[in-house]
C-alpha cells in the first residue's frame, strides 16, 4: 500500500528584544550564570510582570509576515506545571486567544509553490536552564534565560514530507531574520522545532496516530528525524502494529527517534487568564504602523530579482537567502555593476572568503560600491578576472578600493601587443621542447605555453591577447 | 497631656512638622508602648526598634535643615507580613518563608519612606492572608485588644489589633475578601480597601491577584485619607494599577453629604442579620439621613452567589500564585527529599498550614480539565453579573451601606472546626472585591458584649473621595466614641 505522511510543525523562536518579556533584564542569556536576573524573572514573592511593548511589535510583525489575522484583543494566560526551571511554576503564555492566527506561509519545494497554513503564533516566556554537571549529585539552574521572549508558531498539518518541513523551516527562518525579530540560531536554541508526524494510506481522509519529535538541533536533523519517523511508522503499520501517541527524541548519532514520554503522562496545564496583566489591545492604527514598516519579504524579492535582473531561480534564491545578502547585491548593482556578474562574484569568491573567515556579509570589508568598481575594471580590461580574484582577497582584508590595490601592486592588465610579444618570445625560447611538440602536431601544448606566459607576466597579461600572439609566433 | 502613641497620624504629622515634638520622641513613645503592651496583644512578628529610630532621626535631620520632611513626617506605622520589605523578614506568617529576606521593597514601602513614615516592624496575619481570625498564622496568636480571649479578625488581624492598642499610628493591611475591613471592624478601627488598581500591588505577596488590594487601617477617617494620599497612584511596575489622577482625599472631608443618595441593599438586611448588628447599622443610616443624605433601597440579587464565586476565583488564583513556594530558590526546603517530585510534595506538605493546603487543592481542582467550565469559568461569569448588579445599584445611589461583619469578634477556636462557618465572616465584604469597588469599615458602637461593631460603606470604582466624605461625616456626627480598648 502507498502511504502519505501528515506533518505539522511547532516552532519556538526567541524574539530579539533588548530586555526580557516581563522585566528589564537583558536577554543575553549566555552571560555568566544567574547574572541577567532580577526578582521578577526569578519568581520572588511579591513581584509582578509587565509586558514588553517591543515584544508585541515584533510578534505582530512576524504575524503579518505570516499572513495572520492580528487579534484586536488578546490576553495572556498562566500555564501551570512544576519544574525547577520554572521560576513561578507557571509559564505566562497565550492559550485560547493568541495574538496572531489563521495565516499561511508560501514556500517552494523543488520549484513547486505550496502554501502552509499557520494555525497561530502566540507570545510566551522562556524557562530557565537546568544543568546536571555540577557533581556531587547536585543540579543547577541558570535563570538568565528565564523570561526571554518566545513566539510559538504552529502550522496546520499541511506538510507532506521531510523536504516540505525543511523548506518550511528555511522560509520561516528567512522571514524572521528579514524582520529582525530573531536570529533563529538553532545551535544556540533561539529556534526550536518540533514535528508532529503521522502516516495514512494515500488518499485517506482521516489522520493516523501522531508522534511528536522534539529536541532536534538542526534543520537537517529535523529532516532526517522526519524521514526516519515516517519509515518507522509505515513499517510498524505494515507489520500489523499500531503507532502509539507519544513524544519522541532524536538521536543524531544513531540516526533514530526514541520514546521520551507516553501520552498517559500528558500534563493538565490548568490554563487560566493571567490576572497580573491587562489584555493586549492592538488597534488598527498600531497594526497599520507595523505593516508599513515591514521590509520586502524573501519570496517576493526572489521573484523580483529573477524578473528585474534576469537571474536564475537558483541565483535569486541564494541572493535573497538573507536580507543582508540581498541588500548587498542590490547596492552593488545600483553602483553600476552588471547584475549577473555581480551575482557570480558574490556567490562565488566573496562567499568563499566570508565562509573561510566565518564572517557575515553585513560586516564585510568589501563595500558593494567597491565590488561594483572591481567588476567594471574587469569589463573595461583594466584587470583580468584572475587578477580580480587577488584584488578581491586584498579588499576583503584591507577594505581598500580596487583602484588603490591595483595601483599599489601594479596589477594593471598588459594589453600592449609589443610587451606581450616580448614575453612570448622569451617563453618560446625557454621551452624549445614544447615548441617542437607543437610543430609535431601536439596542439595541447599551447595551453601550457599560455600558462607560462601568464606566469611570466605575473598574471597581468590579457589572456586573449596572449593566446593570439602565441599562436602567431608559433606559426612563424 | 495625651501620650504621643494615643494620637492620630495627622496629629503626629502636624506636631512633628511644627517641631512641637521630634520624630524620635514619637517613635520612642510607640516603642515603649509596644514593649509594654504587645506581649499581651502579640500583634508584632518583628519590631524594628533600631531601624525605626534611624528613620525618625533622618526625619528630624530634615526638619532641622528646614527641608520638607514629607506628608507622613515622623508617623510610626506597622506593616503586614505579606508586604515585601528589604528590612527584616517577609514571611506571610508562613513556615515556608521563615527567615525570608526580600531583595526588594514594595512600591508603597518606598513611597511611605519618601514621605517620612517610620516603620516600627511587621504585623501578624493569617498565613498568606487566608483566614478571618489570624488563627492561621504559623508565627503566633494575636489577640483582640477589646477582649484578649477573642480573635482580632483577619487576615490583617495584627494590623487591626496594633492600631486598636495604640501600637502604631496606622498600619498597612491587604484585603482580598475583607481582610482589612473585617479585622478593622472587630478591633474598632477604620479600615479601607481602595478600588482595585488604585494602589500598586508590586511587593504585595499575591494571594488572589484579581482581588488583592493594599490599604490602611487607621484610628480615624482623616488618617485613612492621609494614608491614601500617599499610597494611591499608577505604578509602572504593576500593569493592573490605574493611570488615573489621585485627588487630595483630605480635601474631600467636607462634612457635607446633603443630597447624597445612600443605598440600602435589601439582601443585606434580611432576617439572617442579627438584631444587635441590624440596629447599629440602621442607626448609622439614621445619622447620615440627619445630615441630609437621602436613603434609597437597592437590590443586589446575585449577592447570594458571592461567597461561592469568591472561593472559586481566589483559590484558583492562589493555587498558581503559591506554586512558586517550592523549596528551589528560597524559603523552606524539606531536608529529606530523594528527588525533585518528593522535594515539592514534602516541602509543601510540611510548610503550608491546613487552610493554605485546602485552598491550593480547591483551586487546583476548579482549574482542572473537565471542571474548568463548571467552576472557574462559571464563577467568572457570575462575577460579571455581580459587578453589573453593583453598576445598576450605583445608578440609583452614590454609596451603598451594609454591616461590615455579621458578628463582632468571636472567641479563639469558635470557628476553626468549620471552614464554611469561618468563610461566612466575610459575607458582607467579599462582593466589594469581586466588583473591584472601594469599601471602608467605620466603628458604629460597642455591642452589649463590649466588642466593637462596624458599618461598611462602598462607592463606585475610584470614588474614594465620596466614600471618605461619607465615612468622615458619619464619624463626626454619630456621637459614638469607642474609647480606648481595655487590653484585658
Amino acid at each position: 500500500m502507498e502511504y502519505e505522511a501528515v506533518i505539522g510543525m511547532e516552532v519556538h523562536v526567541e524574539i530579539n528584544t533588548k530586555s526580557k518579556v516581563f522585566c528589564a533584564c537583558s536577554t543575553h542569556f549566555s552571560a555568566p550564570a544567574n547574572t541577567n536576573v532580577c526578582p521578577i524573572c526569578l519568581g520572588m514573592p511579591g513581584v509582578l510582570p509587565v509586558l514588553n511593548r517591543e515584544m508585541v511589535n515584533k510578534s505582530v510583525a512576524a504575524g503579518l509576515a505570516l499572513n495572520c489575522t492580528i487579534s484586536r484583543w488578546s490576553k495572556l494566560d498562566r500555564k501551570n506545571y512544576f519544574y525547577p526551571d520554572m521560576a513561578k511554576n507557571y509559564q505566562i503564555s497565550q492559550y485560547d486567544l493568541p495574538l496572531c492566527s489563521n495565516g499561511h506561509l508560501d514556500i517552494e519545494v523543488d520549484g513547486q509553490p505550496k502554501s502552509i497554513g499557520i494555525t497561530r503564533a502566540h507570545m510566551e516566556e522562556d524557562t530557565a536552564r537546568n544543568t546536571h554537571t555540577l557533581g556531587g549529585g547536585q543540579s543547577g539552574v541558570d535563570f538568565n534565560r528565564s523570561g526571554v521572549p518566545l513566539l510559538e508558531i504552529v502550522t496546520e498539518p499541511d506538510l507532506r514530507s521531510a523536504q516540505d518541513a525543511y523548506a518550511y523551516l528555511t522560509a520561516l527562518k528567512q522571514i524572521l531574520q528579514y524582520l529582525d525579530v530573531s536570529d533563529c540560531n538553532m545551535e544556540e536554541g533561539s529556534l526550536r522545532a518540533e514535528a508532529n508526524i503521522s502516516v495514512r494510506p494515500k488518499g485517506a481522509s482521516v489522520f493516523g496516530t501522531k508522534t511528536e519529535v522534539k529536541n532536534v538541533a538542526s534543520f537537517s536533523g529535523v529532516m532526517k528525524a522526519i524521514e526516519y519517523e515516517i519509515k518507522r511508522q509505515v513499517e510498524l503499520i505494515e507489520s500489523g502494529g499500531a503507532v502509539e501517541q507519544e513524544t519522541r527524541g532524536w538521536d543524531p548519532d544513531r540516526g533514530i527517534t526514541f520514546t521520551q514520554r507516553k501520552k498517559e503522562s500528558a500534563h493538565d496545564y490548568r490554563y487560566f487568564p493571567e490576572p497580573d496583566l491587562v489584555p493586549v489591545v492592538v488597534d488598527a492604527a498600531w497594526e497599520q504602523r507595523i505593516r508599513e514598516s515591514l521590509p520586502e519579504l524573501p519570496l517576493p524579492r526572489k521573484h523580483r530579482f529573477m524578473e528585474q535582473y534576469g537571474l536564475s531561480d537558483y541565483d535569486a534564491n541564494v541572493l535573497t537567502g538573507t536580507q543582508a545578502m540581498a541588500d548587498y547585491f542590490e547596492a552593488a548593482v545600483q553602483a553600476d555593476a552588471d547584475a549577473k556578474k555581480t551575482a557570480n562574484w558574490i556567490m562565488g569568491d566573496l562567499q568563499a572568503l566570508l565562509t573561510e573567515a566565518k564572517a557575515d556579509i553585513s560586516a564585510c570589508n568589501v563595500t558593494p560600491a567597491c565590488l561594483a568598481e572591481m567588476i567594471r575594471m574587469i569589463n573595461d580590461n583594466t584587470i583580468s578576472g584572475k587578477i580580480a580574484k587577488e584584488v578581491l582577497a586584498e579588499m576583503f582584508v584591507s577594505g581598500k578600493s580596487p583602484k588603490q590595490i591595483v595601483e599599489e601592486k601594479g596589477l594593471v592588465q598588459i594589453t600592449d601587443a609589443s610587451a606581450i610579444e616580448g614575453i612570448v618570445r622569451q617563453v618560446l625560447a625557454d621551452n624549445p621542447q614544447q615548441v617542437e611538440q607543437f610543430k609535431a602536431g601536439k596542439d595541447r601544448v599551447v595551453g601550457f605555453l599560455v600558462g607560462q606566459v601568464m606566469k611570466a607576466s605575473r598574471g597581468k597579461a590579457n589572456p586573449e591577447k596572449v593566446n593570439e600572439i602565441l599562436r602567431n609566433e608559433l606559426a612563424k | 497631656m495625651t501620650a504621643w502613641h494615643e494620637k492620630t497620624a495627622h496629629e503626629i504629622r502636624n506636631a512633628v512638622r511644627a517641631r512641637h515634638v521630634s520624630a524620635a520622641e514619637v517613635a520612642e513613645s510607640y516603642l515603649n508602648r509596644i514593649a509594654a503592651v504587645d506581649p499581651k496583644v502579640d500583634s508584632y512578628t518583628q519590631v524594628w526598634a533600631d531601624f525605626a529610630r534611624a528613620q525618625a532621626a533622618r526625619v528630624d535631620e530634615k526638619i532641622a535643615r528646614g527641608e520638607d520632611a514629607g506628608r507622613l513626617a515622623g508617623v510610626p506605622i506597622g506593616i503586614k507580613e505579606v508586604i515585601c520589605t528589604k528590612q527584616g523578614h517577609t514571611t506571610c506568617s508562613s513556615r515556608i518563608l521563615e527567615g525570608y529576606q526580600s531583595p526588594h521593597d514594595a512600591t508603597i514601602i518606598r513611597k511611605l519612606e519618601a514621605e517620612g513614615a517610620v516603620f516600627l516592624g511587621k504585623l501578624n496575619m493569617d498565613e498568606f492572608a487566608m483566614g478571618s481570625s489570624t488563627e492561621n498564622s504559623a508565627i503566633k496568636t494575636t489577640r483582640n485588644p477589646w477582649n484578649l480571649r477573642c480573635v482580632p479578625g483577619g487576615s490583617s488581624g495584627g494590623s487591626a489589633a496594633a492600631v486598636a492598642a495604640d501600637l502604631c499610628a496606622f498600619s498597612l493591611g491587604s484585603d482580598t475578601g475583607g481582610s482589612i475591613r473585617q479585622p478593622a471592624c472587630l478591633c474598632g478601627c477604620v479600615g479601607i480597601k481602595p478600588t482595585y488598581g488604585r494602589v500598586s500591588r508590586y511587593g504585595l505577596v499575591a494571594f488572589a491577584s484579581s482581588l488583592d488590594q493594599i490599604g490602611p487601617l487607621t484610628k480615624d477617617v482623616e488618617d485613612a485619607a492621609l494614608a491614601l494620599n500617599v499610597l494611591c497612584g499608577k505604578d509602572a511596575m504593576d500593569a493592573t494599577s490605574a493611570n488615573l489622577p489621585v485627588p487630595d482625599f483630605t480635601q474631600a472631608l467636607t462634612g457635607d453629604i446633603r443630597g447624597l443618595r445612600i443605598g440600602m441593599p435589601v439582601e443585606c438586611f434580611t432576617e439572617s442579620l442579627g438584631a444587635e448588628m441590624r440596629e447599629k447599622v440602621l442607626s448609622a443610616i439614621e445619622v447620615l439621613k440627619g445630615q441630609g443624605a437621602e436613603v434609597v433601597e437597592v437590590s443586589l440579587p446575585t449577592l447570594d452567589y458571592a461567597l461561592a464565586v469568591y472561593y472559586i476565583i481566589c483559590t484558583a488564583e492562589a493555587s498558581a500564585n503559591l506554586a512558586r513556594f517550592d523549596g528551589v530558590r528560597y524559603g523552606f526546603r524539606h531536608p529529606a527529599a530523594g528527588d525533585v517530585r518528593e522535594m515539592y510534595v514534602k516541602t509543601k506538605t510540611a510548610a503550608f498550614g491546613p487552610e493554605v493546603r485546602r485552598r491550593i487543592m480547591l483551586g487546583t481542582y476548579v482549574l482542572s480539565s473537565g471542571y474548568y467550565d463548571a467552576y472557574y469559568l462559571k464563577a467568572q461569569k457570575v462575577r460579571r453579573l455581580i459587578k453589573e448588579d453593583f453598576d445598576r445599584a450605583f445608578t440609583k445611589c452614590d454609596i451603598i451601606v451594609t454591616p461590615t461583619s455579621p458578628t463582632p469578634a468571636f472567641e479563639f477556636g469558635a470557628k476553626t472546626a468549620d471552614p464554611l462557618e469561618m468563610y461566612l465572616s466575610d459575607i458582607y465584604t467579599i462582593s466589594t472585591n469581586l466588583a473591584t469597588l472601594p469599601g471602608i469599615s467605620v466603628p458604629c458602637g460597642l455591642c452589649a458584649s463590649g466588642l466593637p461593631a462596624g458599618v461598611q460603606f462602598m462607592a463606585k470604582p475610584f470614588d474614594e473621595a465620596t466614600l471618605l466624605r461619607v465615612a468622615h461625616c458619619y464619624e463626626k456626627n454619630s456621637g459614638i466614641t469607642l474609647g480606648k480598648a481595655p487590653i484585658a
